[in-house]
């Protein structure tokens, strides 16, 4: 009967334990010293540097940093779930989202390569050849000069901003042929490095030793070509907000698009700053010349 | 008079034992209905959401189950969306029905060993052997899949390596030991004297195990097989780091193909809550839960003609 009572105590306390515990951290996100951000997995590794960077130099604040993916960034954003919603594309681009409502912060600029296995043994593609490969036009690498491999292709989920902004500036707004399909950037070049024939795209942080990068009618896929547009293939990193920022969400996108910032992590993580940015582009992907800073 | 009141009293009232009984029901009943409430609810929103394709989308259901282009953000020439579900829901079925029958042999062939060839060894070894494949997660198989199984194929197949071979060889290992352990129970569930009435009719050991054991335990024998498929029909994790994810009818097993799970999987991040492409994959969703369902009704009946006999 004893032992009986002690579990029943137990469990008592154990409960009261939770609820006080849920209660207490009810409070503490409804401060106002918390934020979320959610979305883009591109853009994940410099939101959580930062976030990290800031709430170290601003104690009591907490910055809660997820992935899940562009679509679902926006998604959230839209619905007032999050704070900020992260993506790798400009809202108006992306179908559902009503993108009057949400407010542009551009934080970084990620240069997108093709990549290719290397016993191909291509260095160069002309856009049009980049064309034929990913629309199934040719289907092996002999016929634009490569070694004779047939061609693996391997394409980002679909909704991926990485694919759709491959396909609106390397493609020219041409399709991919359906092929395979992987939901990461690291999972894509592992294959590319282990399958011979085979070609991708990844942003220019992921290019290493064990792939082959291309360039694009003999312009190298560099920092300083995709400066000057010369390298078409780009595109902004952004964070959405609903409506003008408050508070802590203020506080935080100035912090991010501060020179503390942008000159150190930004560069350091592999992205671009879009200070450094020769020319703009908005949502229609119209180019304009900025004298840049 | 006083006396009797009280006894009165003392009889009428619950005793201790009583109200416990009312307690342990109560907390039982709470527990049942908290479940229940669970699976109707996960039930009710997939099918709203699955359903959404239908009714708000206008998608015609047969253009969804026999189409064969998966492109849920791009409209075809007649201004419908591309919402063929066929590639995916055949290479569910594909995988599922040929991981199980690679499985099947080797997973009964374990059983007899282990219950009626040799007890002793098979309590030693392979019981726990078999118990560790099933502490194994999933990725850890994926990552084999990708590491040892991808290049193999390719090397002995030809192509990418990525397809539905790849993706059966990882299923094989990953059901096999569900397969194994519940063909084990069915045949430890046949009764002693079939075996000492076989043995004594002059019939040796395997023609006891093949003629008698076999036979008396093929009901449990084929819930294991269909639980297996069940498994293997789910997996989402392993099957999509070695199928390839392409929303192509396979037509060959070493062709980069996809699976009801793989595309849920890679494509949930990438789509806006309410939208077509979302919906279209709560659609698939739907499917995948329906078809668990039917594995379900299957285990029942199969349980349900096992106990006639």
């Amino acid at each position: 009967m004893s032992k009986k009572r002690w579990v029943q105590g137990l469990v008592l306390v154990v409960l009261v334990a939770l609820g006080v515990f849920a209660y207490q951290t009810r409070q503490v996100s409804h401060a106002g010293e918390s934020i979320t951000a959610v979305g883009s997995t591109a853009l994940q590794p410099l939101v959580e540097a930062a976030g990290e960077q800031y709430t170290s130099e601003h104690l009591g604040t907490f910055i809660n940093v997820q992935g899940g993916g562009t679509g679902t960034g926006l998604s959230q954003i839209q619905e007032g779930a999050v704070q900020i919603g992260d993506s790798d594309l400009f809202a108006a681009e992306q179908k559902g989202i009503r993108a009057a409502e949400l407010v542009d912060h551009r934080v970084a600029v990620v240069g997108i390569t093709p990549i290719i296995n290397k016993r191909v043994g291509i260095k160069n593609l002309s856009t049009h050849q980049l064309i034929q490969v990913f629309t199934g036009q040719v289907t092996n690498w002999k016929q634009i000069g490569g070694a004779d491999l047939p061609i693996v292709l391997i394409n980002r989920a679909q909704g991926s901003g990485t694919r759709a902004t491959f396909e609106q500036f390397g493609l020219m707004k041409h399709r991919s042929k359906t092929a395979q399909e992987q939901d990461s950037s690291g999972m894509v070049r592992s294959i590319v490095a282990t399958t011979p024939g085979a070609i991708s795209y990844v942003a220019f942080s992921y290019v290493d030793k064990t792939v082959q990068d291309v360039s694009l009618n003999h312009v190298a896929p560099t920092e300083d070509n995709v400066i000057t547009n010369k390298w078409p293939i780009w595109s902004y990193e952004h964070l959405y907000t609903k409506g003008q920022p408050t508070g802590l969400t203020k506080a935080f996108i100035a912090y991010v698009q501060s020179p503390a910032i942008q000159k150190t992590l930004v560069r350091q993580l592999g992205y671009l700053s879009p200070d450094q940015m020769l020319v703009e582009r908005n949502a229609a992907g119209h180019i304009t010349k900025t004298g840049g800073a | 008079m006083k006396s009797t009141q009280q006894l009165e009293r003392q009889l009428k009232r619950r005793s201790k034992a009583a109200k416990l009984e009312i307690w342990g029901r109560m907390v039982s009943l709470t527990a049942l209905l908290l479940i229940v409430a669970v699976v109707v609810g996960i039930i009710g929103f997939v099918a709203s959401k699955g359903i959404a394709t239908f009714t708000s989308n206008h998608v015609n259901l047969w253009d969804f189950l026999s189409g064969k282009n998966w492109n849920p953000g791009i409209t075809d020439a007649h201004g419908k969306p591309e919402v063929g579900a066929l590639p995916m829901i055949v290479g569910s079925f594909l995988i599922t029905i040929l991981s199980a029958l690679v499985a099947t042999p080797f997973a009964i062939g374990t059983a007899v060993f282990m219950n009626e060839i040799s007890p002793n060894k098979g309590a030693k070894i392979l019981q726990p052997v078999t118990e560790l494949l099933v502490g194994i997660p999933s990725v850890v198989y994926g990552f084999i899949g990708l590491s040892v199984v991808v290049p193999t194929t390719r090397a002995l197949f030809g192509g990418s390596g990525f397809g539905i071979l790849s993706g059966t060889c990882v299923l094989f290992v990953m059901i096999l030991p569900t397969v194994t352990s519940m063909s084990a129970d069915a045949l430890r569930a046949v009764p002693r004297y079939y075996r000492e009435a076989s043995l004594a009719l002059g019939a040796t050991q395997w023609q006891t195990i093949y003629k008698v054991v076999l036979r008396a335990a093929t009901p449990g024998l084929m819930t294991a097989v269909v639980f297996g498929m069940a498994r293997a029909f789910g997996e989402a994790l392993a099957v999509q780091m070695v199928i390839g994810n392409a929303a192509l009818m396979p037509n060959s097993l070493v062709s980069p193909s996809s699976t009801l799970t793989s595309v849920l999987t890679t494509g949930i991040g990438n789509t806006v809550m309410g939208s077509l492409q979302n919906n279209a994959l709560w659609s698939l969703a739907l499917v995948l839960l329906l078809m668990s369902l039917v594995f379900n009704l299957i285990i029942r009946l199969i349980g349900r003609k096992g106990r006639l006999q």
